[in-house]
């Protein structure tokens, strides 16, 4: 299954032009600047807002396509604003169950109760709406939009609108969503760390065009894309657990291209988690120290070193088939001769789990 | 007995008309108030100017318009005689059209207000989550307007209740079928009879008055539970 997407809308003072296929599986991001389009771009393909000539098809249903417009409320969706939007007049139970009442195809499989156990809501559902904090607010409004199974979630910047401690508390539910949830959920965001944490697929925009569409790790550590100039940039992988060392307290993590040593509570042997890698945390060498306190060091091959600017490069390093960003002044890179296609070593100061 | 039978009638007109008026503005007026308030169309100000013309329109004229239209020779009227039909004028029919023209602002603008404050939001929630445009329009915009429907059905019945010129343009003063209390109180007044002009009176005065008290007072509880 995939989500087919062909827009095409041409204003004076705005354009979105796309014609994509974006994976039917996972959290894709959709990342990009304030007025890139992407708010647009999830409206149309809610049904909410109307681009003529356009085409879009989930899984083997066409919602739109030269000869029909399927109505916002005909299309299987769930969509979560930035503000909850929440029903004022209904209690939350009965907000939950507004959509089950109307789907098209009634499923007893119990979807309400997984979405009220997901976002831990269960002990609102007499509440009225202005009786919950705004974070609850939210987690009853991404759990009405998942109570009616819908095929396709759609989140528009869903915690925007929250403040630091109000974000922290919801992330971890839209992670149990990316963990639990079996239908594609496109993500607006525009900040990179939800995306670092939450997204399978990136789709990057800008001006309304696709700059960029792939998994989140190989968007995030290619050098041909701004991301990886960034002053925080990062790199993502996916690392299971294991082994745990009670004596230090430290964790290792195996990832394809060897593992890591991390500071993390303990967790269980086998658990996936996701990494984080600074690029600025990441520094070469061309021996591999041995008098050093740095824990993770390995061999890797330099794939690509391109500039930043006058002082900074950006190096991409593979380790094994896992891409690693590394940032290194334009000085050492000259000092230590590097060239794409050295075998160097990386050490690596910090290891963040995400998750 | 404080009033005399045909006092008595008058008032039980006077309730009729106001209850059968408000209950047609309902469904007139909120069709119109949304319509008003989603709108873009360029020119919807014509049609709020159109309804709100009452407010400041003398009612003899608009009385005296009704008259034409529904009297035997206007077009209305005429319509209605060469159906065969009894034309509307000097009837409780007649009455009732001329009360839902006199109170139609009474009704739409509170409506239109209660209908503008709800968000577009709100509605494509609605609509994501399966429910029709219908169905959008009964389950949400209807229950979140509930303030605006209690002060439109309270002000609209109580501005029937009061209406006098109109009603003496295109209803007469026929006792038992026409005659309302605000133009008994005026017989009785031209009759010198003012005991009965003051129980009348204040009983009118006492009715409005608690109508509009509870208009306020319902839209202090729902204006403070938002808060």
């Amino acid at each position: 299954m995939s989500i087919q997407v062909r827009f095409d809308l041409q204003q004076s003072n705005f354009r979105l032009n796309i014609d994509l296929a974006i994976a039917g599986k996972g959290v894709t991001a959709i990342f990009g600047p304030s007025g890139c389009g992407k708010t647009t771009l999830l409206r149309a393909i809610a049904g909410l807002e109307r681009i003529d000539n356009g085409y879009l098809s989930v899984g083997d249903q066409i919602w739109q396509d030269a000869n029909q417009f399927l109505a916002p409320h005909k299309r299987s969706v769930g969509y979560v604003f930035q503000e909850p939007s929440l029903f004022d007049h209904l209690s939350v139970h009965r907000n939950i169950e507004y959509g089950l009442k109307r789907a098209q195809f009634k499923d007893d499989s119990g979807a309400i109760d997984q979405a009220i156990e997901l976002l831990d809501i269960g002990h609102l559902g007499a509440r009225m709406p202005n009786q919950l904090s705004g974070g609850e607010q939210q987690r009853v409004a991404i759990a009405r939009a998942l109570a009616a199974k819908p095929k396709l979630l759609l989140l528009d910047e869903p915690l925007a609108a929250l403040d630091e401690t109000l974000k922290a508390e919801i992330l971890p539910y839209l992670e149990s969503l990316h963990r639990d949830l079996d239908i594609p959920v496109l993500y607006v965001s525009h900040s990179r760390q939800e995306v670092a944490r939450l997204a399978d697929q990136l789709l990057l925009l800008d001006s309304g065009e696709v700059t960029a569409y792939g998994k989140v790790a190989d968007l995030f550590s290619s050098v041909h894309l701004p991301l990886a100039h960034q002053s925080d940039a990062e790199t993502i992988f996916e690392a299971t657990v294991a082994d745990y060392d009670a004596e230090f307290g430290l964790t290792t993590l195996d990832f394809p291209g060897g593992h890591f040593f991390a500071v993390a509570k303990p967790l269980a042997i086998g658990t996936k988690v996701r990494l984080q890698v600074l690029a600025r945390d990441v520094s070469i060498t061309l021996d591999h120290q041995q008098d050093t306190s740095i824990l993770n060091i390995f061999p890797v091959t330099i794939d690509e070193l391109l500039n930043k600017d006058d002082v900074q490069m950006t190096a991409r390093l593979m380790a094994g088939s896992t891409p690693l960003l590394s940032k290194v002044t334009r000085k050492s890179a000259q000092a230590l001769d590097l060239k794409k296609g050295d075998v160097v070593y990386a050490q690596v100061k910090t290891v963040a789990l995400l998750t | 007995m404080i009033f005399s039978e045909q006092d008595l009638t008058a008032l039980f007109v006077t309730l009729k008309l106001a209850g059968l008026s408000t209950i047609i503005l309902l469904l007139i007026g909120t069709p119109i108030a949304w319509w008003l308030s989603r709108s873009r169309w360029r020119f919807k100000f014509f049609i709020e100017a159109l309804v709100a013309l009452p407010l400041v329109l003398p009612p003899t004229v608009l009385g005296f318009y009704l008259l034409l239209a529904l009297g035997p020779n206007g077009p209305i009227g005429g319509l209605m005689d060469s159906l065969g039909w009894q034309p509307l004028a000097f009837t409780f029919t007649g009455l009732v059209i001329g009360s839902v023209f006199y109170s139609m602002p009474f009704v739409v603008q509170p409506l239109q207000n209660a209908f503008s404050n709800i968000s577009n939001r709100s509605l494509e929630v609605a609509a994501t989550l399966g429910a029709s445009p219908l169905d959008r329009f009964f389950s949400v915009a209807v229950p979140m307007a509930k303030p605006g429907f209690i002060t439109a059905s309270v002000l609209g019945f109580a501005h029937t209740l009061g209406e006098f010129g109109v009603v003496l343009m295109i209803g007469g003063n026929i006792p038992g079928s026409t005659q309302v209390v605000s133009i008994a109180i005026y017989d009785h007044v031209e009759a010198l009879q003012y005991s009965q002009a003051h129980w009348l009176s204040a009983g009118l005065l006492m009715l409005s008055f608690v109508m509009l008290l509870i208009v306020y007072g319902v839209n202090r509880r729902f204006s403070g539970a938002q808060k």
